[in-house]
Parts: C-alpha cells; sequence; structure tokens
C-alpha cells in the first residue's frame, strides 16, 4: 500500500494583511467612472442643487482611497487566507457536502450575466427551459409534483415550507388550532427555527440512547390535533437513518399534520429512496450541498422546495410554466403564499446545478450515492480506529453519507478538546471540521463526510492527519490547545469581548472609536 | 462502453471501488443500504436525459439551449424595478470567481482569516456610507432584510404594526408581508398623487401606539426621492415607533443616508455595487443600525467582529453575540439564518475599494444628469409625460403614456423590434398611474442609447 502522505510542510500563506482603511491614501483612484457626456452636462446643469437641501449628502462617505492593484493585491491575499473546498481535502465540513465545483459551470453561468429577470420571456426561453428541465429532474429524484426555486439558501426553503404549511391549515380553517410543529434534535436547527419565525411552537424530540433515532411512542406522545407537521431529517446528523421514517410520516398524517421531510443533503439518497415512497408532503435539496453548485462562503445558493400537488397552489410567485410552445412565468396563483425573495431565484446556481446534473444523469447520480456511502464506510472504519474517538448510537449499524464522531474518551484523557483539534487540523492543510450543530448533544462532537469528490488517498490521509493529532494531544496537550499555528491568523486572545457590548466592533469606524485607535491618516 | 468512470468521482475506477468494499468485508454497497427498508427503496431507475458526459458536449448543449436568448448587452436596457444594470468592475469578477471564496463555506475564522476579514470590510465600507456602526453579513435581498428589520423593531418596541407607503416595492411588499404573519400587521398609507410623496395626514391618522415601525424606500420604488424623511421620523419617533429605511446604496454617494434624517435601522440591496443581475440571482439584503446593545440583540444574521488574536498585531475576527442565532439557539433564536449571499457581499467590498469616495459621488451624480437629460428628451415626445410625479429622482422615473393612445405593453413589444427593452409595465401593479412604465437609467447608458430609445419611442408613437 502507497504511503499515506501528510503535509508535514504545510503553511498556509499568512500576509499580516492590514484592513482595507490601512490602505488608504489620499486621491488614489481604484477605478474612474464613466462620465456623462457634455451635452448631457450642459442639460442637467448643476443636477445636485436641484435635490431638496436636508437629502443632499453633505461629506463624502469615507471610504477608503486605493489604487487599482492595491486593491486586487489586497483582496488576493484575503483569498489566499481561505480554504475553499476545491483547493483542499475538505471531508472536514460535515453536512455540508464539500463536493467539486466543476469550473465549466462557472465559465456557463457568465452567459446570463447580464439578464434582467423582468426581458420579455420571449427573450429567455432558454433560461426558463432550464428551468423547467432541472425542476423535472428533482421531481424525478424526489417523487414530488412541483418545485420552486426562489429560496436562496436551505432554511431559507425551510421557512418557505413552515409558510406553505401555514397557508396549509389557515385553508382549512385549522390555523389557531394548529400550531405546534415536531422536530428532532438531531434535524438541523432551522427545522426548529423556521417553524419558530412562522408563527408555530416547537416540540423537539430526543435519540433513543441505543438506536440513535427518536422512538415511536415519544412521536405519539407529542402528536396531537394541534399537530401542524412534522419537520424531519433522514438520515439526520448522525448519519443513521431511521427505518420506520414512514410509520412517523403515517402518525402525524393521521393527527392532520404535514411532514417536510429537509433533505439539505441528500446525497447519499441519489436513486436510492426517495420522499414519495416515504409518505412526504414536501422535501427541499440544498442545491450547493447536493448538486454541486459552490458555497460561496455561505451563498448564494438555492434551496429547492418540493410539494406534493395537494400544495402546489400555495407555492411562491412565480412559478416556471410551459403550455406547450413557450415557456413563461405564472403569477396568477391566488392562493400563493407570496413571495420570500425578489423574482425567481438565484438563476446562476439554478444553471450550474443542471449542468452538474446533465453531466451525471441516472447512473452518474446512483453512482455519487454509492460512493459516498462507500467512502463514508471506509473512512469511518479508519477513524474508529483512532484510540480516543468514539462513535455514539446504534452500534453495529452502518451510516450512510456522513458520521458524528466524539473525542469524550481523548478529552477527558488529555484534555484536548474537539474545539483543539478541530483548530488543529488547519495546520495540515485541511478545512477546520465542522464540530456539530448547538446544543452538542454528544460531547466533544466531530461530523465527517467524505462525499464522492474525495479519492482513497484523501481519506486515507484524513484519518492519518486525525491520527497524528491525537498522538500530539498525548504528548503535547497545550500546543495542540494552542493551534493553529500554520494557519493564515492565531486564536483570538480575548473571545469574551466579542460578546461585551463595548468591546465589540463590527466595523472598522466602532473599532476606532471603541478601541481608542487613532483615525487613519486622510491627509 | 465498459463501465464509466467519471472526472468527478475519482474512486468510480472499478478496481478502488473493489479494493475498498474488500478492506470493509462487504461484497456490494448494497450491503451499507440494507440500512433502508425494501418498502422505502426506490425502484427501478430515474428517469432523466440521457448524461452529456464530456465537458464539451455539455458546453455545446448549454449554448445551444442559451443561444436564442437575449441580454441587455445585445439590448439596450431601461428595466430596473427591483435588480438594476450597473457597470461590474472585471476585479470584482476576478475575485469573485477565485476557487478560494467561491467554494469556501463555514470553516472557522484560521483557515478562513480572508473570508471573514473581507465580510468584515464588506460591513466597515457599507457601514460608512450607511453613516452605521453595525452592518449585517449580506442576508437573502432587500425584501427578505425589510421583513428582518419589521420583525426586529417589533422586538425592540414589543409592538405589531408596521405603516408602509402604497409606493413600496409590490413583491417586496409581498415579502415583508410574508415574513409579518402572523403577528404583526401591515398597514399601508396613501402617498401624494402629484409628488409621490408619503401622505404625513394619512400617517398621522394611522400611527398609534400598537406601531412598531414605520417602513419606506429611498429612493423609492417608483424613482423618486421622498424627502420628508425628517418629518415623518418625527412621527414616527413621537409615537414611540421606530423609522426603518430601505436605500439603494449605488445612491449614497450624492445623497444623505437614512441616519441622517432620522432611520434607526437602514436595509436595502447590494446588487448594484458590482454584482451582475444574473436575471435576479445578483440580489443580496443588508441590514444596517446603530450599536446600540437593544439593536444588535434582534440581528437574525451572522455578524462579524474584529479582536485581536493571540499573535501580537494580529487582527482577528469572530461571531460576536452569537447565541442570538439559530445556528446557537434554535426554535429561541431570533428569527432564523441559514446560506445567505455571502459571495456578494465581499464582492460588493471590493467594489467600494475600488470606487472610493469620488468614485461613489460620480456614480450618483452622472446617474442623476443622465436621467435629467433623458426625462427633457422624452418629455419632447408628443402624448410622452416624465417624470408622473413633481420630484427629484435618482435612477427610476415614470414615463406616461396615456395620450399617445398605445399600452405600454405595445410599446415594449415594438422596442423589442429596435433591440431594446422598454421600462417595467407599472399599468398592473399601480393601475392609479394610467398607462405607466418605469424607466432606469444609470451610468451605463450612453448619450447615443438614451437619443436611439427617444428614436424608436418617436417611430412607434408616430
Amino acid at each position: 500500500m502507497a504511503k499515506v502522505k501528510i503535509r508535514e510542510n504545510y503553511h498556509q500563506a499568512r500576509w499580516d494583511e492590514p484592513i482595507i482603511y490601512e490602505l488608504s491614501t489620499p486621491g488614489e483612484r481604484g477605478i474612474l467612472v464613466p462620465q456623462p457626456e457634455r451635452e448631457i452636462r450642459e442639460e442637467a446643469g448643476d443636477i445636485l442643487s436641484k435635490l431638496p437641501e436636508n437629502m443632499l449628502r453633505k461629506e463624502k462617505p469615507n471610504l477608503p482611497e486605493i489604487s487599482q492593484k492595491h486593491v486586487l493585491a489586497h483582496y488576493l491575499h484575503l483569498s489566499q487566507e481561505t480554504l475553499g473546498s476545491n483547493l483542499n481535502n475538505d471531508i472536514s465540513q460535515g453536512t455540508c457536502t464539500m463536493k467539486y465545483n466543476p469550473r465549466i459551470n462557472e465559465k456557463l453561468a457568465t452567459l446570463i450575466h447580464e439578464v434582467h429577470p423582468l426581458q420579455d420571456e420571449s427573450t429567455i426561453q432558454g433560461l426558463l427551459s432550464i428551468y423547467y428541465r432541472f425542476e423535472h429532474m428533482l421531481k424525478e429524484i424526489s417523487g414530488m409534483d412541483k418545485f420552486t426555486f426562489q429560496p436562496g439558501g436551505g432554511s431559507h426553503a425551510v421557512y418557505t415550507a413552515a409558510s406553505i404549511i401555514r397557508a396549509y391549515h389557515e385553508s382549512r380553517g385549522e390555523l389557531e388550532q394548529r400550531n405546534e410543529v415536531i422536530t428532532t434534535i438531531f434535524s438541523h436547527p432551522c427545522d426548529a427555527a423556521t417553524p419558530s419565525t412562522a408563527g408555530f411552537k416547537i416540540i423537539t424530540l430526543y435519540p433513543n440512547e441505543e438506536t440513535g433515532v427518536p422512538d415511536v411512542e415519544a412521536l405519539k406522545e407529542a402528536v396531537s390535533e394541534r399537530t401542524a407537521a412534522l419537520f424531519i431529517t433522514n438520515p439526520e446528523d448522525t448519519g443513521i437513518y431511521n427505518p420506520i421514517i414512514d410509520e412517523f410520516v403515517k402518525i402525524v398524517h393521521e393527527a392532520g399534520g404535514l411532514c417536510f421531510y429537509d433533505q439539505a443533503n441528500a446525497n447519499g439518497m441519489l436513486g436510492i429512496a426517495r420522499a414519495r415512497e416515504a409518505g412526504f408532503d414536501m422535501c427541499h435539496f440544498n442545491v450547493h450541498k447536493t448538486f454541486g453548485t459552490p458555497h460561496g462562503c455561505s451563498g448564494p445558493g438555492t434551496g429547492a422546495l418540493g410539494v406534493r400537488s395537494h400544495l402546489a397552489k400555495f407555492l411562491p410567485v412565480p412559478t416556471v410554466e410551459y403550455d406547450g410552445e413557450k415557456y413563461y412565468l405564472d403569477y396568477d396563483r391566488p392562493e400563493s403564499i407570496g413571495k420570500v425573495r425578489g423574482f425567481f431565484g438565484v438563476a446562476p446556481v439554478i444553471l450550474k446545478a443542471y449542468c452538474w446534473t446533465m453531466m451525471m444523469g441516472a447512473d452518474g447520480l446512483r453512482e455519487v450515492a454509492e460512493i459516498s456511502v462507500l467512502n463514508n464506510n471506509y473512512l469511518q472504519k479508519k477513524i474508529e480506529a483512532i484510540d480516543g474517538v468514539e462513535t455514539w448510537y446504534a452500534e453495529g449499524r452502518r451510516r450512510l453519507e456522513q458520521v458524528r464522531y466524539n473525542w469524550r474518551k481523548l478529552y477527558e484523557e488529555t484534555g484536548v478538546g474537539t474545539d483543539d483539534i478541530m483548530r488543529r487540523i488547519g495546520d495540515y492543510g485541511i478545512q477546520h471540521y465542522w464540530t456539530s450543530h448547538h446544543p452538542w448533544v454528544v460531547p466533544e462532537p466531530f461530523t465527517l463526510e467524505p462525499c464522492e469528490t474525495y479519492s482513497k488517498a484523501d481519506l486515507d490521509e484524513y484519518a492519518a492527519v486525525l491520527e497524528r493529532i491525537a498522538e500530539e494531544a498525548r504528548k503535547d496537550p497545550d500546543f495542540v490547545k494552542a493551534s493553529p499555528h500554520k494557519c493564515a491568523s492565531h486564536v483570538i486572545a480575548k473571545p469574551e469581548e466579542l460578546n461585551d457590548p463595548s468591546k465589540w466592533a463590527l466595523t472598522w469606524r466602532a473599532y476606532l472609536k471603541k478601541h481608542k485607535k487613532e483615525e487613519p491618516s486622510l491627509g | 462502453m465498459g463501465k464509466i468512470v467519471y472526472p468527478y468521482i475519482p474512486n468510480s475506477v472499478p478496481e478502488i471501488k473493489e479494493q475498498m468494499l474488500k478492506e470493509l468485508g462487504i461484497e456490494s454497497v448494497e450491503e451499507i443500504y440494507k440500512e433502508i427498508p425494501k418498502r422505502l427503496r426506490f425502484k427501478g431507475k430515474m428517469n432523466l436525459p440521457e448524461p452529456l458526459l464530456s465537458e464539451y458536449e455539455l458546453r455545446r448543449h448549454v449554448e445551444e439551449l442559451l443561444a436564442n436568448d437575449k441580454d441587455c448587452k445585445k439590448f439596450l436596457s431601461f428595466l430596473g424595478g427591483g435588480t438594476w444594470q450597473h457597470y461590474v468592475p472585471e476585479v470584482c469578477d476576478t475575485i469573485n470567481t477565485r476557487d478560494e471564496f467561491l467554494t469556501a463555506y463555514v470553516g472557522a475564522a484560521y483557515a478562513d482569516h480572508g473570508k471573514y476579514q473581507a465580510i468584515f470590510e464588506f460591513a466597515s465600507m457599507l457601514g460608512e456610507l450607511l453613516d452605521f456602526d453595525v452592518v449585517s453579513t449580506p442576508t437573502y435581498d432587500w425584501g427578505m432584510a425589510a421583513g428582518f428589520a419589521v420583525r426586529m423593531a417589533a422586538r425592540i418596541t414589543g409592538r405589531n404594526q408596521v405603516l408602509i407607503p402604497k409606493t413600496v416595492s409590490p413583491d417586496r411588499l409581498l415579502c415583508i408581508k410574508n415574513l409579518c404573519k402572523p403577528y404583526i400587521e401591515v398597514k399601508l398609507i396613501d402617498y401624494d398623487k402629484d409628488t409621490g410623496l408619503m401622505d404625513l395626514e394619512d400617517l398621522k391618522k394611522n400611527i398609534s401606539d400598537k406601531t412598531a415601525a414605520v417602513y419606506f424606500e429611498n429612493p423609492s420604488y417608483l424613482g423618486f426621492i421622498e424627502s420628508q424623511g425628517e418629518e415623518i421620523s418625527k412621527i414616527a419617533h413621537d409615537a414611540g415607533a421606530l423609522l426603518v429605511v430601505g436605500v439603494d446604496p449605488s445612491s449614497l454617494g450624492v445623497l444623505a443616508p437614512p441616519s441622517h434624517y432620522g432611520a434607526d435601522i437602514a436595509c436595502g440591496d447590494l446588487q448594484p455595487l458590482g454584482i451582475h443581475m444574473n436575471a435576479g440571482g445578483g440580489l443580496a439584503g443588508f441590514i444596517a443600525s446603530r450599536d446600540e446593545e437593544e439593536f444588535v440583540a434582534e440581528y437574525p444574521t451572522q455578524l462579524w467582529g474584529i479582536t485581536e488574536t493571540t499573535k501580537e498585531g494580529e487582527y482577528g475576527f469572530g461571531d460576536v453575540s452569537f447565541e442570538r442565532t439559530s445556528y446557537a439557539s434554535r426554535e429561541n433564536a431570533k428569527d432564523f439564518l441559514g446560506t445567505q449571499t455571502a459571495l456578494w457581499g465581499i464582492t460588493a467590498g471590493v467594489y467600494l475599494a475600488l470606487m472610493g469616495p469620488k468614485g461613489m459621488q460620480e456614480l450618483g451624480e452622472g446617474i442623476m444628469q443622465r436621467v435629467a437629460y433623458a426625462q427633457k428628451k422624452l418629455n419632447e415626445i408628443p402624448g410622452v409625460k416624465t417624470p408622473l410625479f413633481n420630484s427629484a429622482h435618482f435612477k427610476e422615473f415614470i414615463v406616461n403614456f396615456d395620450d399617445t393612445g398605445k399600452t405600454v405593453a405595445e410599446i415594449n413589444r415594438k422596442l423589442l423590434d429596435f433591440e431594446i427593452f422598454g421600462g417595467k409595465d407599472l399599468s398592473k401593479e399601480f393601475p392609479e398611474l394610467g398607462n405607466s412604465a418605469l424607466y432606469c437609467i444609470t451610468e451605463i447608458h450612453m448619450k447615443s442609447d438614451i437619443d436611439r430609445l427617444v428614436d424608436a419611442l418617436k417611430k412607434i408613437l408616430s
């Protein structure tokens, strides 16, 4: 077997980069603005003098003044101090499905850079056909009957689902009575937060200590005539698939509630199991996870929300339709919840996702799913061989696309916890891993998701690095606790200041005021 | 053809797959999928189009699909109404297409130090434009930002009503209304038919101790500048309500920011700041306010602050008041957060750094000059009336065609023959404005473009 490569001599770029205001030199320009022609200027005259006096800005905004090369260099430096998933072995960000984001799709998305969404529909038939085609694909993948691509992210789609559930119960005159949403602690926080924003009370189910999923009895106890809906992930963050999910759905349906399936991460399920067969009324996909579009430091993404036909009339406007000859946007939907974002969603993300899915096809999607669970099980075997790692719940059962592990034993032995190791892994050229959503039901957790993007060598490297860090924790715990040592920056000296209103600073001007630094010289 | 090895799936190499299965002591992946009961399995093969396995075939396919589409480079466009065609400096695209920024996500502030700094700097520069000390990380879009800002105001005041002039963007109003359900009542306030400005008498009549906030937009959706900011602010504050103002940041080189006329919270969209329209995909919202604890405590977004690290002289960044957020507190959080529009926030920062104070001022002034020229030229066309409102305008204005005998729909259809996208038809959204369209002019419009529009309209209307 080939020797596993650990990047011993890695060091991230560390530019010691000033804040952009510190680069400012009065008078410098980064770009010139096109000036109106002389005739326009003469016609318009002193246009600002025609503004109501109180609406005229008295002083120029205090923006930095920097030549173009220096703006470019500054942001290139900052980019080099950022570890995008296309650059590194990003098995780390479990639950996030950090797959390769193909360059060709970025290129093709530039074709719609200068499209205005209100253009006459005859001039965007191609783009609308991409929407329509991608909707067909997601209908097939999920078994749902109709989709909206308007939500700009996963939580946004889950919020849209909560809004639709509210409209559904309102339309039946039951909204006052049905004011509770049931979710599970290992479902994403948005499955609790967004129905709460939409006005529902939240009941959270905890897992059975042995099976790792909630018991039917716990669900039955929570369900009542007040139940509006169930919001649930499956597999949950733990990677454990709830094998009686259809029974959960049935119980909620029998009580008059709806069932929403959070499929933000559906990578291990493509062509394997669908929301429809489990009986769900709705589901959503994060296309910036499962369908290969980039995460953009956290957006723009898209939460594609699918519903069964009885809920289609509540979807936001417009929907994309086809009348046999042409594609069109349908705003005439009187029972729609309205809108959750301007126009019709993040079009370039839909275009890129369509490209990714077209390149895969049905067999390719199935390959994605199979390799992602194979990778995960292979990695799990290596990770669990590391002294100090445990995996809680459901012993002997296989995880699907991800695993929530924990360092409880190592922490008790060495005092080095998961946050320390999370920081240290950055020193090996690997993105800091995702610990867990809050609250940490599992102590000292970490969550890995080796999706289909990663090679066997990547998996071996990842496990070897964690094993190395566990050794370091035993030999020199303080060294690990003081990490990172080779990343773009070091550990924060006074984290408590970020929660102290007299110290926190969300802008440079606030920092200057609170920390009594001198104003940067503006000449 | 043998087994396909997918370029995006290294372990699709059959030998590697075999080796990994062997290591796990299983025959096939089906042994893992046994976890899913048979009755829940999808049977058969998904009915999807045949794949385009090579990059070349994919490129051909997509280019052909889009070959007959037009955009605002091929056609001359006067569309605005929520997303606007501005010039995007090349450096903005250079930075936001870097794989480092493009493909990062939620990594911590050590390996992703640059991401944190770029977003902090975006907030810092937008804060200067707004004259506010707190700016959120970028949120979905203006409509969602406005809705969140109203919810913040409701929590701060303990009240449950928002007053909004009828001139608000109808699409944003739909977002706000949905976000306000079920607790916050949205009540619409009349506007002056001559000026478009908010009807202050109607505002006074409706404001009460139930009112959490008055919300208006400046420049308004219909393009005029709401010049009664101080009066509206006084009426709101006298009633114990907050003032929330939605603003187009591209106007702030020349227009007073909302904080200068009493706004407590500002919101708006970043798209004009160096982000392509992307068929509506360029939208990115923001929320901003004074740095007061009771305000900061109510933001639903992440807030990234600057601090120092253990290395002397090194800046560090981190989450401020993280417990507010739904990542920390689930249903007990302030609303919710998730993946929003960080990449556009970074881009807006690059844009503001390039433009500087002088660039933003020249941008605003140049746009207003072009608008004045366009209004004059359009007005010379028989039957055409612009602007409809007797007020100052920024980059958008209403053109009324009542006396031309043609509808906006007809005119816009004819304009397509001249390869021109006419202004947005307002006749459905604002029937009381008659046969009117919302025209948008920015720094991308040259004199020849405006003259071309005028010539085309003359031909169509003659």
